[in-house]
């Protein structure tokens, strides 16, 4: 009669191996945990979007611009129509009667502009790519081979894609905008006239930086099923916001919030590109309304490539004063971005400009700063917030320029850091840009970093072998992370993006942890992570703990994954809910046992004496009380077995990591190539909740780092033509070229929530280019060459070494 | 205008199969679409990144550069059939310790491409490893974890080796 589940937990052959010194305390933060959960994906067993089977599927292709600017003098369907298979052909003004249009624009980014957006394009494309019609039909077969039987005749327009023309303003995209400014900001401190005046050194150089996209390797991908019966729909998305898009689809096509559900599984990937409001993807949405039945769009690479978000494409010119001894006075930017022909919805493209001006000489402890920012319309693909926003440029920015300083002083570079990074005993400190940072190590982070690599043998090495005619170089990267944004983010821009998430613990009969989180699972291991948190917080094994995350139907409100937010925030409310969970547990185990609360714990799935450690019942024991038999209970005791916490950082802004990186290289003279030898990074996210995965996530941030330095570019032409569409021309780091990558960690908790945890996803892409750089620059030094346009080809050092 | 199709009759994962296949499709999308076998992913459909990787033969191909029709005659082992047979523990046991995958969309392709080297390379070093997994892209990990995870299995195991040997691996 009820008995206890004894049902073993996991398959025999699947049982997870528990680190034999967590068993006996089941504290498993600070572990290497397998994930747990995760073993499906390694036997196909995953369930990423494409994988979703519904009745009565219609597959929608889009017909998209050849041109990066061009109006629509006829758009004929009719042909395709007739195609076999065809559900239905749209334009952009059919569509726009189930979809409203918007602006991608942010209350808090003063003067920030952009023109109105629709699901698909009303009478002008402006850029290549931009969907202007969509296909539906029983096969995507069927509906490509019917894109071939539309007739569009074209009025090509001027094509603004040169940064500089954009802001100069010849030609305008968005006439009724006035000018190709969607967002300008400046600053100066008071005294930075002054300070460069008085300088002994100051220096200038500019810094380019190629266009390039995330090529996560599942494509964007979604499916909206419209249930007109109802007026409600659901969405399955691959996405890192799930309560984001939910809004958004409320308001856009007028269903109501909580008849919107949003379900997220296995994603192939994010980075950044699955966060973003993509007109295609409404289109979706709005074509499973307009034809009542369900609706999928699966990008092909092609389409990845000409429309996910792109990132970066900065002009900066940094300039830098120093005192004679060596004491940095002050950094001077001035920095130019081209964003595409839209701020991207909702969050903007003005956030990675802001982000360079926020971060540029992050890591010291100068007092004068002035920045100038200008993000410009151009007709390329859009381009917004990738994997770590902004750093990968201040980052460079800032370090490239130290590292020229150092050279003109004639001092190391390792000192001339150690001389001028924020001293560890100085927080909290407020930076000239305005951030404020709790607690920072940089120097204990130099001083690992440099203990790792022998920085002294390296130096000695690469001198022998200078003579030998191998070109070494050694380049370091310090660097500061934003991570678990407050409301300030975006929410006070007005965006309705949650800065809050919640979880929902429960104890089930037979004795289980059931936890559900609104932060979203895109393969970086947040449940395996959430497991370790809640089975310490409760007392159970991590095999006794199941995950629940990415279904707005079931799961807490809040933010999703994105700025390094997801186990800094999710990871606390965990915490929060199942200590308290644990909490009620006691109170039952106290009325079952008449015994004092207190005298109780909880630990290795049983109810124990605090004191002693005596088993007094296993959780299954409490749970079949406190679900089968509450009649067994005292009368006015009511069991509660399932808690809900949230948690909101709001102390600061952002809670900053730092950390430092090191990249060995060898460079060919002859040829331009870069050899990658090895790369370091100590970081310090805080309280390290498991190793394993920190560890791979710092080194996976690196690797796209190193795409961005060596490879990577998205090449259009001057009438704004994708020229490298293709994963065969669009070079994306492949292993043969990667180095082994060491990775050490300071822990420094934010005291700020009770975990301590701050984000580790997106240093490693913040650090690794500048590090590659100065790496570059270091071994090319004695011939006086020197490269800052990123990527660095073999061509553009061969260039640099005049052998080009 | 009907498409061409053509009878293919071919053995997926030790199941005898028999269709029309239309011309045209590919490997890939038969596995997924007609039979259900999700496992193999498509991630670009032009032959670069691997995720789509299936056994032909006993030899690993693109999914995605092969036609249905063209298995017409032979085996065809996916992700799931590997897994159930017990060919890929050692390798799934190894990836899941060393967190050699993060979204695992990439891992069915790369664990294949693994098997291929414990079955033909079982001598291979942390660089070789590294220029036979180039064929695979992984955007998640750095890669090092997946160095990690294969070359354990070739060093330590011996045993992976005469497993896959004992579950009829060297075809």
């Amino acid at each position: 009669m009820n008995a206890p589940n004894l049902t073993p937990v996991v398959a025999e052959d699947n049982r997870v191996a528990k680190p034999a010194d967590t068993a006996a305390t089941t504290r498993y933060i600070g572990q290497s945990v397998p994930r747990s959960g995760a073993r499906k994906l390694l036997q196909g067993r995953g369930a990423y979007l494409d994988d979703i089977r519904v009745p009565r599927l219609g597959h929608v292709v889009f017909v998209r611009s050849p041109h990066a600017h061009a109006r629509i003098v006829s758009l004929n369907l009719d042909a395709a129509r007739k195609q076999p298979g065809i559900i239905a052909a749209v334009d952009g003004r059919a569509l726009a009667e189930y979809c409203t249009p918007w602006i991608g624009v942010l209350g808090h980014l003063k003067g920030i502009k952009s023109a109105e957006q629709h699901a698909i394009a009303i009478d002008r494309a402006c850029w290549q790519g931009e969907a202007v019609a969509a296909i539906v039909a029983e096969t995507r077969r069927q509906a490509e081979d019917a894109l071939d039987h539309v007739q569009v005749e074209w009025d090509v327009l001027p094509a603004v894609t040169d940064m500089r023309a954009s802001l100069a303003g010849e030609q305008v995209i968005h006439p009724q905008l006035g000018d190709n400014i969607c967002f300008h900001r400046e600053l100066v401190t008071e005294g930075f006239d002054e300070a460069f005046a008085s300088a002994d050194l100051v220096l200038e150089k500019t810094y380019d930086f190629a266009r390039h996209t995330g090529v996560t390797n599942e494509p964007r991908a979604i499916l909206a099923d419209y249930n007109p019966a109802e007026h409600s729909i659901t969405v399955y998305h691959a996405t890192q916001a799930p309560n984001m898009m939910q809004d958004i689809f409320s308001r856009h096509l007028g269903i109501p919030e909580s008849s919107v559900r949003v379900v997220c599984k296995d994603v192939g990937g994010s980075f950044g590109i699955k966060v973003h409001v993509y007109a295609d993807e409404m289109a979706t949405a709005a074509l499973s309304v307009m034809l009542r039945r369900p609706v999928k769009f699966i990008a092909d690479r092609m389409e990845s490539f000409l429309t996910d978000i792109h990132a970066r494409e900065h002009t900066a010119k940094v300039r830098i004063a120093c005192t004679k001894d060596g004491d940095i006075l002050g950094f001077d930017l001035d920095d130019l971005t081209g964003i595409g022909p839209y701020s991207v919805y909702p969050r903007t493209s003005g956030i990675e400009g802001n982000q360079v001006v926020n971060l540029t000489g992050g890591p010291y402890k100068h007092k004068q700063y002035r920045a100038n920012l200008d993000v410009v319309f151009t007709n390329k693909n859009v381009t917004c917030q990738y994997r770590a926003v902004g750093h990968p440029i201040a980052v460079a920015l800032t370090e490239g320029i130290v590292d020229e300083a150092a050279r003109a002083l004639k001092m190391d570079p390792a000192e001339f850091r150690r001389r001028n990074l924020i001293a560890d005993d100085a927080y909290p400190y407020t930076f000239p840009s305005g951030l404020k940072f709790e607690k920072l190590s940089h120097h204990q982070c130099l001083d690992k970093l440099l203990a790792a690599m022998d920085y002294d043998g390296l130096r000695a090495e690469q001198a022998q072998l200078r003579e030998k005619g191998i070109h070494r170089g050694i380049g370091l990267a310090a660097m500061i992370e934003v991570t678990n944004p407050s409301p300030a983010f975006y929410g006070v821009g007005g965006a309705r993006i949650s800065a809050q998430d919640g979880a929902t613990i429960r104890l089930d009969p037979a004795g289980m942890i059931n936890v559900l989180v609104s932060v979203t699972e895109q393969g970086q291991g947040t449940e395996a992570v959430f497991t370790q948190i809640a089975a310490t917080a409760v007392g159970v094994g991590v095999d006794k703990v199941r995950v629940v995350t990415g279904d707005t139907a079931i799961t807490p409100y809040g933010g999703g994954t994105w700025a390094s937010r997801g186990a800094g925030i999710g990871g606390e409310a965990v915490l929060q809910a199942g200590k308290a969970l644990k909490s009620n547990i006691l109170d039952i185990a106290a009325a079952i046992l008449s015994q004092d609360k207190a005298t109780l714990d909880v630990r290795n799935d049983q109810v124990v004496d605090r004191a002693t450690g005596e088993h007094k019942m296993p959780l299954s024991e409490l749970g079949r009380v406190a679900y089968f038999r509450p009649d067994t209970l005292p009368m006015n005791f009511q069991s509660e077995l399932t808690v809900t916490r949230h948690y909101t950082p709001r102390e600061y802004g952002f809670t900053f990591t730092n950390g430092i990186q090191a990249s060995l290289v060898e460079v060919d003279l002859d040829t331009g190539f870069v050899k990658l030898l090895k790369h370091w990074c100590v970081e310090d996210c805080g309280t390290v909740i498991n190793p394993m995965l920190v560890d791979e996530q710092i080194r996976g941030g690196i690797v796209q780092g190193i795409g961005a330095a060596l490879f990577e570019e998205c090449v259009y032409d001057e009438s704004g033509q994708l020229q490298n569409g293709t994963m065969a021309d669009y070079l994306v780091p492949m292993s043969a070229e990667m180095p082994d990558i060491e990775v050490g960690h300071v822990e420094t908790p934010t005291r700020t929530s009770e975990l301590g945890a701050k984000g580790a996803g997106e240093a490693g892409t913040a650090g690794a280019p500048a590090a590659i750089m100065n790496a570059i620059n270091d071994a090319l030094a004695p011939f006086g060459a020197n490269v800052a346009a990123q990527p660095f080809t073999p061509q553009r050092i061969l260039r640099a070494l005049g052998k080009v | 205008m009907s498409e061409t199709r053509i009878k293919t009759c071919v053995t997926v994962n030790g199941q005898s199969v028999e269709r029309e296949i239309p011309a045209r499709q590919h490997l890939v999308d038969f596995l997924r679409e007609d039979l259900g076998l999700t496992g193999s992913h498509l991630g670009c459909e032009h032959g670069v990144c691997g995720a789509c990787q299936v056994m032909v033969d006993g030899q690993v191909v693109r999914g995605c550069l092969t036609l249905a029709a063209q298995t017409d005659g032979r085996r065809v082992d996916t992700v799931e059939g590997l897994s159930d047979n017990g060919e890929l523990a050692a390798l799934q046991q190894a990836f899941l310790e060393h967190n050699a995958f993060q979204c695992g969309y990439c891992s069915s392709g790369m664990l294949l491409t693994a098997l291929h080297i414990v079955r033909n390379h079982p001598q291979a070093d942390r660089d070789e490893i590294r220029d036979l997994i180039s064929g695979n892209y992984c955007r998640c990990t750095g890669y090092h974890a997946i160095v990690d995870a294969i070359e354990t299995v070739l060093r330590g195991a011996g045993s992976a080796l005469a497993q896959a040997k004992h579950n009829g691996g060297s075809r």
